[in-house]
């Protein structure tokens, strides 16, 4: 009893210890959803090594959606220069596997197509040499890094190379990876993606891109919170999908329609964020 | 001409042969076979009937010309002004270079000297123009035509070396007109009236009357600093190092000028008259030595085939192919001049070590088509004028496959979305669905029969968002339906 308390103790210390390095709130960015900006209060550090995990080949689109993402709110300060480039290493075999990128995509996410450089990469070797020396440059905003698979010269020297490159550049770079098991990396934070439905529009149409993220790593200690989150890309910002609020099972088809239009009326009015048009 | 690989036999008769109408003939033969009385345009049949040991190889223009390349490619060591003429000759325009060999005479010698070298038999002739150097090339027997003496030097050659049409050559001489000499010495206007303006022309510029620079087979570069070693170099450090500081010299000669460079090429000459050019391209011109050493290291290290030394290089040349004016930086309140400068160099490094079709930068096309909407342009190449994006639209994958891949899908309503698809042995059962969003084929580039797309956003039971189409209506179109993904949202 004794012991554990000891060591939970220690534990916390040792957070507070880590939280003490941890960039400034000049440095660091949010969400702009309240559930995680509350928690993580100015922790997510520019300039510095984050990892988004996706569980299997299919979460890819989501992870790599919620990495251009962070991408985008590391890149919103009024403080900060504008419009500055953002690098997106890929491997070419990523291409046929999970599509190339598209530029009303992108814009359609909230990225100025002119602001990104496309780098594709023969192998991952070529991947991560291409995006260290985009990590050195500080007039870029942040870098992607999308392998394919789990490379194996993506180890902890690596990846710390990586973020000694960014701490020094201030570039913010996102490392997106595709793994049951997360490996031993010095990221400051580590994220686990997947899709799920999102709030749907009007007429049943698929609604703003909704994503399930864990935070399976924090430097300052806050691991293991986990969020739904939608993205909103006219403000740049993610907004807190409220878990009841939303009708997620369809009505089996046996049911009379009248309970259907019943349940519909319940949730709809406090669907929080339905959107018009 | 010949290469060296293609001879079989040493001893016998050496003869090449092609096909004409049917019958192989003789097109090119060595000494030896002349001597024995072999001419070319013998058919085989005929030389053999003459000459039965005889050594026969297909003649193989491609291969000549490959040769002249590469031979024209070693003259680049003279000057940058070298042109092919025919299929066997080199014009090499030296104008302002022979100073730099010791004058007309010993360029002359020590050029029939080099190529000699290596084997190759050739008559080398310095005149005043091209023309008449090549026409006494041609004919005599090489040598250096005294400046202003072109006209008695040519007087005697036959006028078959003018390069006329074979109709104008008879006509000449059936009129008695079988020298150059005897051409010059006729009024000019009746036969221009018979033959041709063309005729004079070429007779004024044989002659020395008139004299037009040559078509260089190479683009002449803005600038070119070089260095030539009595011993050839061969190690790697040695190789960077002189680039280094020819590096140095261009970037002080482009400063003069107000100058920076967009492209650049360095030339390395071998002792053996093998050359291998590398180029470098930037995003922005410049004159930065350290950034462009950087350059050519990063392009060095990534050569699939490293550059081979072989017996070393007597000669490395670096040449701006391609100048702008480049004003010095001035740095803005924001740094932003310094940041985009930053940009430039990360891209020029990185598209000098992967290629530059690696390192990418979207271009947006207008067009409705989903799939020719936007292309990517080398980020090194300079900005086009961005054509502006369509209003916002419906919404588009981030992702999308290229070419889309196939579905089996299965539709409530014939014209409505899809109920269940299969995509990679994968079942999907739809949730959400919008569409259909009708993308008709651009007829005026595919032609009238392309089929009609019905897009459909839709969202399965786990969250995952995906870009179908169906390509063709039902009963409106022929064939059946078939079901595509075309991309995938996040």
């Amino acid at each position: 009893m004794r012991a554990t308390h000891d060591v939970s103790a220690l534990r916390q210390m040792l957070a507070g210890l880590e939280a003490e390095r941890l960039p400034g709130a000049s440095s660091a960015f949010s969400l702009g959803a309240a559930g995680p900006d509350g928690v993580l209060a100015n922790t997510l550090a520019r300039g510095a090594l984050h990892e988004i995990y996706a569980a299997e080949g299919a979460d890819m689109p989501a992870a790599s959606g919620f990495a251009l993402a962070l991408a985008l709110r590391a890149a919103q300060d009024e403080a900060r220069p504008q419009n500055r480039p953002i690098v997106w290493v890929r491997q070419d075999f990523l291409d046929s596997e999970a599509g190339r990128l598209d530029a009303h995509g992108l814009r359609g996410f909230g990225l100025d197509p002119s602001r990104l450089i496309l780098v594709r990469a023969r192998d991952p070797e070529q991947a991560l040499r291409a995006a260290g020396d985009a990590a050195r440059c500080s007039a870029i905003e942040a870098v992607l890094l999308e392998p394919w698979g789990e490379p194996k010269m993506l180890d902890l020297t690596a990846t710390r190379r990586l973020a000694l490159r960014a701490g020094v550049s201030g570039v913010t770079f996102f490392l997106l990876r595709m793994a049951e098991k997360p490996s031993a990396s010095v990221a400051v934070t580590r994220w686990l993606v997947r899709p799920i439905l999102s709030t749907p529009l009007a007429a049943d149409a698929p609604g703003a891109p909704a994503f399930a993220v864990t935070l399976l790593r924090h430097r300052g200690g806050l691991h293991g919170h986990a969020w739904n989150l939608e993205w909103d890309h006219e403000s740049c910002s993610f907004r807190d999908i409220a878990p009841l609020s939303r009708a997620v099972v369809p009505v089996p088809a046996g049911k009379p329609a009248r309970q259907d239009a019943a349940a519909q009326e319940a949730t709809g009015d406090v669907r929080p964020f339905r959107r018009t048009g | 001409m010949s290469g060296p690989s293609a001879v079989p036999d040493e001893a016998l008769p050496l003869v090449f042969v092609e096909r004409v109408k049917g019958a192989l003939r003789l097109s090119a033969i060595s000494p030896q076979a002349r001597a024995v009385g072999l001419a070319p345009g013998l058919t085989l049949a005929d030389a053999r009937a003459r000459i039965p040991a005889l050594a026969v190889a297909d003649h193989d223009p491609v291969a000549d010309a490959a040769f002249l390349e590469r031979i024209a490619d070693d003259c680049d060591r003279w000057t940058p002004l070298v042109a092919l003429d025919g299929v066997d000759g080199l014009v090499l325009d030296i104008t302002g270079c022979a100073h730099l060999f010791g004058g007309e005479a010993t360029m002359r010698t020590r050029v029939t000297d080099h190529l000699q070298r290596h084997g190759l038999t050739l008559r080398a002739v310095v005149a005043g123009t091209p023309e008449a150097a090549r026409a006494l090339a041609r004919c005599g027997k090489g040598g250096v035509v005294p400046e202003g003496r072109e006209a008695e030097c040519v007087a005697l050659l036959p006028i078959s070396v003018l390069g006329l049409p074979g109709e104008t050559v008879t006509g000449l001489s059936r009129a008695g007109l079988k020298t150059i000499g005897d051409l010059a010495s006729r009024p000019g206007t009746p036969l221009a009236a018979r033959f041709g303006e063309e005729l004079l022309t070429r007779l004024r510029r044989t002659l020395g009357h008139e004299d037009v620079r040559i078509v260089p087979r190479r683009p002449l570069p803005a600038c070119i600093a070089e260095r030539r070693f009595a011993e050839p170099i061969a190690r790697a450090e040695d190789v960077e190092g002189a680039l280094g500081l020819l590096i140095d010299d261009l970037a002080l000669m482009l400063e003069t000028r107000g100058d920076g460079g967009r492209a650049f090429e360095a030339s390395f000459f071998r002792a053996d008259g093998a050359v291998r050019r590398i180029a470098v391209e930037t995003a922005r011109p410049s004159r930065d030595p350290t950034s462009l050493g950087r350059l050519f290291h990063e392009k060095l290290d990534a050569l699939v085939d490293p550059l081979d030394p072989g017996f070393g290089f007597d000669l490395v040349r670096l040449a701006v192919l391609r100048a702008e004016p480049l004003a010095p930086a001035q740095v803005n309140l924001d740094g932003r001049a310094i940041e985009e400068e930053e940009v430039g160099a990360l891209i020029d490094r990185l598209a000098a070590r992967m290629g530059r079709d690696r390192v990418l930068r979207f271009m947006m096309r207008d067009t409705h088509d989903p799939a020719r909407a936007a292309s990517l342009v080398p980020a090194a190449d300079p900005p086009a004028p961005a054509c502006p994006m369509p209003e916002e639209g419906l919404a588009r994958p981030l992702m999308m496959f290229d070419p889309p891949q196939p579905i089996e899908a299965l539709a409530e309503v014939p014209d409505g979305p899809p109920l269940r698809f299969r995509w990679r042995r994968v079942l999907h059962e739809v949730v959400h669905a919008e569409g259909p969003e009708r993308i008709a084929a651009e007829w005026w580039r595919q032609g009238n029969g392309a089929p009609t797309r019905d897009y459909y956003r839709v969202e399965n039971r786990e969250g995952r968002r995906f870009w179908l189409f169906r390509i063709g209506l039902y009963d409106r179109e022929p064939g059946p339906p078939r079901w595509f993904v075309h991309g995938l949202f996040p």
